[in-house]
């Protein structure tokens, strides 16, 4: 903090009040509605509950339903973190290493940025469509019959084609910007030590990029557990029987139309918990890196 | 105008701590006092605290006859110039200069007629519409300066304000800020680690280490007699040789071999000795040998210019000394020499403590 | 020095193909009609009817749903993006300032409370939120939409990163100027602040435009409808009919995209230095 600060008596509760009561409202009490209600099966015709203690939990972890479903989204998540990094890794050495038109390559490649995601999932959706997608052409020509929302495979590799073409521009920008900051001697000094360009990247600037890559790690695993439910949405159509969904997916599904509300909450707190471990990795990561800075 | 009284001031921070260690100065009013010392002496710390900055944990300061421990910073009549100079980044130099004087209500033809004057006088009145990032780093500087002037306060405060520059600015800068104080004759309180600056600009020095005064005093009686070891080596530039000798047969001898001979004047078993550089000489044909005599053999000759410095080890491989010589003299690596000093010369210091011995 | 080769070019060239493109064709498709896109598929040619289509998207009542008009969602947006970064910024920078600048009791405690929030992202919490805002009447409201949204710490958290770099000396060149601190707020901080709050804004204005479950679940009424939510009205049009109104979809994602793609474009620079500085 400051070396100087003021010392008030009332004026810092007063700035924070707006902000914590806010957060009280809409994040401790839903947080601990979800946690409470995860307890307690909900009368389908609304007359109270009944505490039910773990049930809902052993419910949840024990069909083969939900099992699937988190298969699902690890692959999911999984794949999607991996192929959007390493694309946006190497959008990014190259617009770093060219001379001319680094910045309109960078201003060509960050701007899809500023998509929602469901938009994104409606081109897709298109582009993938039974009657007028051209990717149905292509995959035809390696017979390939594609079903989009039919197969579920077919359906999944959209998804992650989708969700990855979104999440490209995000780790771009976090990429370039990580390299722009290496310093210009510490290239020229790798330069002197070492011939072979590869070499270079491998055991110089790769490293460097180490706490950038890290960082992206977790907020990526993030986006494609959370804020791929846009595109999920728009990709199954709300007919979730046959498809490929994420565990968000599932949580909304029972609740809001399932309306099983015990269920999802117990769904809600597990993805807490999962949520929870990645962003400790997450700050226990920023901290070290502001050490370093 | 007023003085400043600093009564056993200590600063221990929350973690225990004690960056100040009990220190006590008068400031006589319109005296330029230089508190100079390393980093982590306690010097800044000593600074914020007459600032209001920092907090008092005991001890009183006084500016004029008041005691302000628990006076607000803006209240203690002080003015203060940052070492990165703070300067508001989105305010014109112009407003940089009047926002003090606005805060405390001052009508407004006054406000322009201070800020002009104190722009005429630092030669800033060109800039007065521009903002911060627009100006080099001396305009900076003076504007910094301005900020200060233009508030007519009871004391400037200067927290290294010339390390930020190159050096060519500084030393014009350090003179115009010698000569500013001088003119408006406010009493200044100027914090630096450079020895340099903080001879030419100092009526009084005081020199800290550890959070604990080492001396106070003129310029240059500091260095006619630095008060301990730690004031010898930090006050003049080259720093002053110092030796570890000891009782010998026929007075005292070096205690890493031999080469030396001077009289042991107060009869103690050990010393540490101290000659500054420029009062060592070479024994040659015509100069008679004075109290303190030295054989050393030539490592390398630095030539600065206007003079040159000689480095030569004495007492077997034991002491690199430096001897300030004219600057068209010529010595090969390993040449023997012979040196001497006078007995005013030859400073003796307690082997153990540092300090200075006189008795 | 390194030389940029060919493949480089071609590396990238393709990248940025395969970002433009898939957008460009959807507003290309955009201008044809839907007979048209339904017989030949996708377009990559300028259609005849982009003034028709657009004009029936942006001002025909009824497009998809009936009673909402596009200039409708579109505003709706507009005050979802513009109400949401305003209000992060409000309340974050207040806090933040509390956090940073002032030594209070209990001030560790509710940092943590705050920062809390940082862990759990609202979709985990999104039932019970929704039975919050329904006990509260907030449904289908402005306010409804924005407020839950606002209580998560990552504006006071960008902030706090600021304030922090900002030099401990001009604080105290301002208290020594007589500021206190409403003042230094106001005469320093905020000032100083501008690019950070323009980036903060940016990148604010486009999650606030681009949220899709959160004003999913709280409006069912239509003149609540944001661009983003149409997309799902469009989707749940089409299932069942014939030819499906390829070109009108296309141009409401094209309207959906604009807006925060334009702001990010044109706020570049301030926008990248935003999310990459303030994420440290």
């Amino acid at each position: 903090m400051k070396r100087v600060q003021f010392t008030n008596a009332s004026l810092p509760y007063l700035l924070l009040l707006p902000q914590l009561a806010i957060i009280v409202i809409f994040f401790y009490w839903p947080s601990a509605q979800a946690i409470q209600s995860s307890f307690y099966l909900e009368d389908p015709f609304g007359f109270g509950s009944t505490f039910v203690g773990m049930e809902n939990y052993t419910d949840v972890l024990g069909s083969n339903e939900y099992a699937s479903i988190a298969r699902f989204t690890i692959a999911f998540t999984l794949l999607v973190t991996f192929l959007s990094l390493s694309i946006a890794l190497l959008l990014a050495v190259k617009a770093d290493a060219v001379l001319k038109g680094s910045s309109t390559y960078k201003t060509l490649l960050m701007w899809v940025y500023a998509v929602a995601p469901p938009v994104a999932g409606l081109m897709g959706v298109m582009f993938f469509d039974m009657h007028i997608g051209p990717f149905l052409k292509v995959a035809a020509f390696f017979g390939w019959d594609f079903k989009i929302g039919l197969n579920y495979f077919d359906t999944a590799f959209a998804m992650v084609v989708i969700a990855v073409w979104k999440q490209i521009p995000y780790n771009f920008i976090f990429f370039l910007s990580g390299l722009q900051a290496i310093p210009k001697s510490v290239r020229e000094a790798s330069m002197i030590d070492c011939r072979s360009g590869f070499r270079r990247f491998w055991s110089i600037i790769l490293p460097l990029l180490a706490p950038t890559a890290f960082f992206l790690l977790i907020i990526n695993m993030t986006y494609s557990l959370f804020d791929t439910f846009g595109i999920v949405d728009v990709v199954v159509k709300d007919k979730a029987a046959n498809n490929p969904i994420t565990l968000v997916y599932k949580v909304y599904m029972d609740g809001f139309r399932g309306g099983d509300l015990g269920g999802s909450s117990a769904q809600s707190v597990i993805l807490m918990l999962v949520v929870f471990v990645l962003t400790i990795f997450q700050f226990r990561f920023i901290e070290r890196r502001v050490h370093y800075g | 105008m007023a003085t400043i009284t600093l009564d056993t001031v200590r600063k221990v921070y929350a973690g225990g701590v004690e960056a100040v260690k009990g220190v006590s100065i008068d400031i006589a009013d319109g005296e330029f006092i230089v508190l100079v010392g390393p980093s982590g002496c306690g010097k800044s710390t000593l600074l914020r605290m007459i600032a209001g900055l920092e907090e008092i944990s005991t001890g009183e300061i006084r500016i004029g006859e008041k005691v302000v421990n628990k006076v607000d910073p803006a209240d203690r009549d002080i003015a203060m110039v940052f070492q990165n100079y703070a300067l508001y980044p989105h305010m014109t130099v112009y407003n940089n200069l009047a926002y003090g004087l606005k805060n405390r209500g001052m009508a407004k033809d006054e406000i322009d007629r201070r800020v002009k004057e104190a722009a005429r006088i630092l030669e800033i009145g060109d800039y007065l519409d521009r903002k911060p990032r627009a100006l080099s780093g001396g305009q900076r500087q003076r504007v910094a300066m301005g900020r200060a002037i233009v508030r007519e306060p009871a004391a400037f405060l200067f927290d290294e304000p010339l390390s930020n520059l190159d050096a060519k600015l500084r030393v014009q800068m350090r003179v115009e800020i010698k000569r500013l104080q001088k003119s408006l004759k406010t009493t200044s309180v100027y914090v630096t680690h450079d020895q340099l600056e903080a001879m030419t600009l100092a009526d009084r020095l005081v020199v800290l280490s550890g959070g604990n005064i080492e001396q106070i005093g003129a310029p240059i009686d500091v260095y006619d007699k630095p008060a301990s070891t730690f004031v010898a080596s930090f006050i003049g530039s080259p720093a002053m040789n110092l030796l570890k000798v000891r009782k010998g047969a026929a007075g005292l001898e070096l205690e890493t071999g031999s080469g030396l001979t001077a009289a042991n004047p107060y009869g103690r078993d050990r010393y540490t000795l101290g000659v500054r550089p420029e009062h060592l000489s070479l024994v040659e044909a015509g100069v008679p040998a004075g109290a303190l005599t030295l054989k050393a053999t030539v490592n390398v000759l630095e030539p600065v210019g206007a003079e040159s410095y000689l480095y030569a080890s004495c007492g077997g491989t034991g002491q690199e000394i430096v001897i300030r010589v004219e600057s068209h003299a010529r010595f090969e690596p390993g040449q023997e020499i012979t040196l001497t000093a006078q007995a005013k010369d030859v400073h003796f210091f307690d082997a153990d403590t540092g300090r200075r011995v006189e008795s | 020095m390194y030389k940029s080769k060919l493949s480089d070019h071609l590396i990238l060239i393709l990248g940025s193909v395969l970002m433009i493109g898939p957008v460009l064709i959807v507003f290309l498709t955009s201008t044809h009609d839907a007979v048209e896109v339904h017989r030949f598929g996708l377009m990559a040619s300028w259609g005849d009817h982009f003034t028709e289509t657009y004009n029936k998207v942006l001002f025909k009542e009824g497009g998809f749903t009936g009673q909402v008009t596009g200039v409708r969602m579109l505003i709706n947006s507009l005050i979802l993006g513009i109400g949401f970064g305003i209000g992060k910024i409000v309340l974050s920078m207040l806090a933040a300032y509390a956090i940073v600048y002032f030594r209070f009791r209990m001030g560790t405690f509710f940092f943590w409370v705050i920062f809390t929030t940082l862990l759990l992202p609202l979709e985990v919490r999104i039932m019970p939120s929704y039975e919050v805002v329904q006990q509260l009447g907030m449904l289908n409201s402005y306010s409804g939409m924005i407020v839950p949204l606002l209580a998560s710490a990552t504006g006071t958290f960008y902030f706090r990163q600021f304030f922090k770099s900002v030099p401990d000396e001009l604080l105290e060149a301002a208290r020594i100027d007589g500021a206190g601190p409403f003042k230094f707020f106001i005469d320093i901080l905020v000032p100083t602040s501008k690019t950070m709050i323009a980036a903060i804004f940016i990148i604010m204005f486009v999650y606030g435009w681009n949220q899709y479950l959160w004003p999913m679940m709280m409006t069912n009424d239509e003149a609540h409808f944001t661009l983003v939510r149409g997309i799902k009205q469009i989707l749940l049009v089409w299932v069942g009919s014939q030819i499906p109104e390829y070109n009108e979809a296309f141009a409401l994602a094209v309207l959906a995209m604009l807006p925060p793609v334009l702001v990010v474009l044109i706020f570049q620079s301030w926008f990248i230095k935003g999310l990459t500085e303030s994420d440290k």
